[in-house]
């Protein structure tokens, strides 16, 4: 049965995605949990991103970035054919037409900057989908730093593209051989490695996961997606703030950077994770990769292994604001299977002449299943963030057509 | 000021006794569960003359160790080894005579809560504890729960630890402070690292608390040189390659027998 946490009305609002309380705090999540050889580096990270993010300069730095480099804002797409057959109307934001093909970017066009700021000269970097591997190889080339990228070996193989995509731009990739050989083992190896690099090279986590300060910090640079989402749904809707808001959710970035824009108006917000990588949904209390949130575990409280035709889902945690958000009941959860995924993904081409990441499919078939069963009452408006475009899946997609 | 032996628990005063009489402190590891007579290198540790013995409760996802620890710990899970299971092999033998300090990642402990976690360390005859992805500012809570129970919680101390921390870590640590003797996870080194005795001379500044220093050591020259900083030496990825290369308890202890004899060679040579 797939899973479905509860909203709580009244829909609480006050003060939700802000700053984090003290010691990285997320209501009882977060923290900074972090070995001692990397509790000194993550202070002066998070030093010199409160420095940065007061600063008119880098602000003004980042936003040039974000404009001429990586083509935002993205555009806020009525999704006009399916909007009509499913009886709701859809708008899609379109992160997959950002550079590099994802909002991987958006994060990582900030950490790089800061990197550089702090005089680092190396971007260590995990990736899944080879999405965030792709854009902080992106990046670094960019602003003149070195990449080194850990990958699953079983992410290797199934997201080849982007496993080229890196090499091209200049980073090395480095084959993660241990555990599942997926995200999860590709985050580990790469904090494992940070620990013996902290003087001259920056750790750039590629969601809202880690220790005190990356989720609060990869949110904030999130934000840029719900913030320019709604300010064009207020241009563009009659209500000017939708019903519903919708994201899939890995580690959680692209969803924490939609709902910082509507945490608080009246939107529902809506998490949609993978079946089998649903550590929102199905995760119990516990610590890994650096904070305290929820996580797949068995009964002898090991971690286990996630399972999801999206490589960059396939993680079995979520982070430490999205464990916040589903406690307070201000954000649900929910899941799909990796059959509704790769169905959503196959009707949004043929619909509206967009192949979708199977990560953002996954909040697409969300969507469709629950305008189908009335939960999304007809004539509602939804604005789903569509995180990245489909390209780096067409092979996965070809088994399945 | 107040003495600190006197609030000191067993662990730290029994090697306080040891160092003492002029010993360098031995500490090997050993993987909890990674074969079915593991408990047989214990024994094997206690006779080649080690003060304390370091049991890994074995974590799916050990994020501070190298990959012989890591392989270590994934054959022992793969055994069906678990927290539960490695304390009722420990309840199971004969007082060893030395104290054993588990050591373990955080989400195991929260899995079964702090109280009940040390409590069941307890029963099993462990009196000392590390938790190397809890950090001081972390600790407080378990911190609590073990000095209920009884158990000595060990802090560690890294050489990009800055002075005042350092100082609060030497302070609230128990049974001894865990010196990281360089930047990097757990594993075999060619040498010991410059960064050891800078790290090793900061503690001491702060306290007489014994200090053992980890990561690395895998040679007779290396437990020398770091008997000479240090009080003792935590042996860890050295041993395990060897239980993993098939090395039984008599091969471990003839290993053990020559880092206790660098340190004894260390602790007689004049200063
Ligand atoms: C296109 C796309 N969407 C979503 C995700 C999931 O990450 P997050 O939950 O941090 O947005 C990824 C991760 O690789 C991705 O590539």
């Amino acid at each position: 049965m797939p899973y479905v946490s509860p909203w709580r009305e009244p829909v609480p609002s006050e003060g939700t995605m802000g700053e984090p309380r003290a010691r990285g705090r997320f209501g009882e999540y977060g923290g900074r949990y972090a070995p001692e050889s990397l509790v000194e580096a993550c202070r002066e990270v998070e030093a010199a991103f409160r420095e940065a993010w007061a600063d008119p300069g880098f602000r003004g730095a980042l936003a040039e970035l974000l404009t001429l480099h990586a083509g935002r804002p993205t555009p806020l797409t009525p999704a006009r054919r399916l909007s009509q057959e499913l009886g709701v109307r859809l708008y899609l934001k379109r992160e997959d037409l950002a550079h590099t093909g994802s909002h991987k970017i958006n994060n990582v066009l900030g950490q790089a900057l800061l990197a550089a700021r702090m005089g680092r000269r190396r971007l260590i970097a995990e990736t899944g989908a080879g999405q965030h591997g792709v854009a902080a190889a992106t990046a670094a080339a960019l602003l003149g730093l070195e990449a080194t990228v850990f990958m699953g070996e079983r992410d290797m193989e199934r997201q080849a593209l982007n496993v080229f995509r890196m090499r091209m731009l200049g980073a090395e990739v480095v084959p993660v051989t241990t555990g599942s050989r997926t995200l999860k083992d590709a985050t580990s190896e790469a904090m494992r490695h940070w620990v013996g690099v902290t003087g001259d090279s920056h750790y750039c986590v590629g969601s809202v996961v880690g220790p005190d300060p990356y989720p609060w910090m990869v949110r904030e640079f999130q934000r840029v997606i719900g913030d320019e989402a709604r300010a064009q749904c207020a241009a563009e809707l009659r209500t000017g703030v939708p019903d519903h808001v919708v994201a899939c959710v890995g580690g959680g970035s692209n969803a924490a950077g939609t709902f910082a824009g509507f945490a608080d108006t009246p939107a529902r917000l809506t998490g949609v994770e993978a079946e089998g990588a649903a550590g929102a949904a199905r995760g119990r209390p516990g610590v890994l990769h650096g904070s305290h949130s929820l996580f797949l575990q068995d009964d002898d409280g090991q971690i286990t292994p996630a399972h999801s035709i999206a490589a960059g889902l396939d993680y079995p945690g979520v982070g430490p604001e999205h464990a916040h958000l589903r406690g307070l009941g201000r954000a649900r959860y929910v899941t799909v299977t990796d059959d509704e995924a790769a169905g959503a993904a196959i009707r949004l081409a043929r619909t509206e002449g967009i192949v979708p990441a199977l990560e953002s499919a996954h909040a697409l078939a969300w969507v469709i299943r629950a305008a189908g069963d009335g939960e999304l009452a007809a004539g509602s408006t939804v604005m789903m963030t569509l995180s990245g475009r489909g390209d780096k899946d067409i092979s996965t997609l070809k088994e399945l057509l | 000021m107040t003495n600190p032996t006197l609030a000191a628990g067993p662990v730290e005063r029994h090697l306080r006794a040891r160092r003492d009489t002029g010993r360098g402190l031995l500490m090997p590891y050993v993987t909890g569960g990674i074969t079915p007579g593991w408990t047989d290198y214990l024994r094997a540790f206690v006779a080649a003359g080690a003060d304390a013995i370091e049991v890994g409760l074995p974590f799916s996802d050990p994020t501070l160790d190298g990959v012989t620890i890591q392989q270590a710990g994934d054959t022992a899970l793969a055994r069906g080894a678990s927290t539960r299971r490695i304390l009722a092999d420990l309840a199971g033998i004969p007082e060893p005579g030395v104290p054993l300090v588990a050591s373990t990642y955080y989400n195991l402990v929260l899995h079964d809560g702090s109280e009940a976690f040390c409590a069941a360390l307890r029963r099993a005859g462990v009196s000392g504890l590390i938790v190397p992805d809890l950090p001081l500012h972390e600790a407080d809570e378990l911190a609590e729960a073990a000095a209920a129970a009884g158990i000595e919680l060990a802090l560690l101390a890294s050489p990009s630890t800055p002075e005042p921390r350092l100082a609060e870590i030497s302070r609230r640590s128990r049974g001894f402070v865990y010196a990281v003797s360089l930047m990097g996870t757990t594993g075999e080194r060619a040498a010991l690292a410059a960064s050891a005795a800078e790290l090793t001379a900061r503690i001491r500044r702060g306290t007489d608390r014994p200090v053992l220093l980890g990561f690395g050591i895998s040679t007779p020259d290396q437990a020398r040189e770091a008997g000479r900083h240090a009080d003792g030496v935590v042996v860890g990825a050295a041993v395990m390659r060897r239980v993993l290369d098939g090395a039984g308890p008599d091969d471990l202890r003839a290993f053990l027998a020559t880092l206790r004899r660098a340190l004894d060679q260390e602790c007689d040579a004049p200063r």
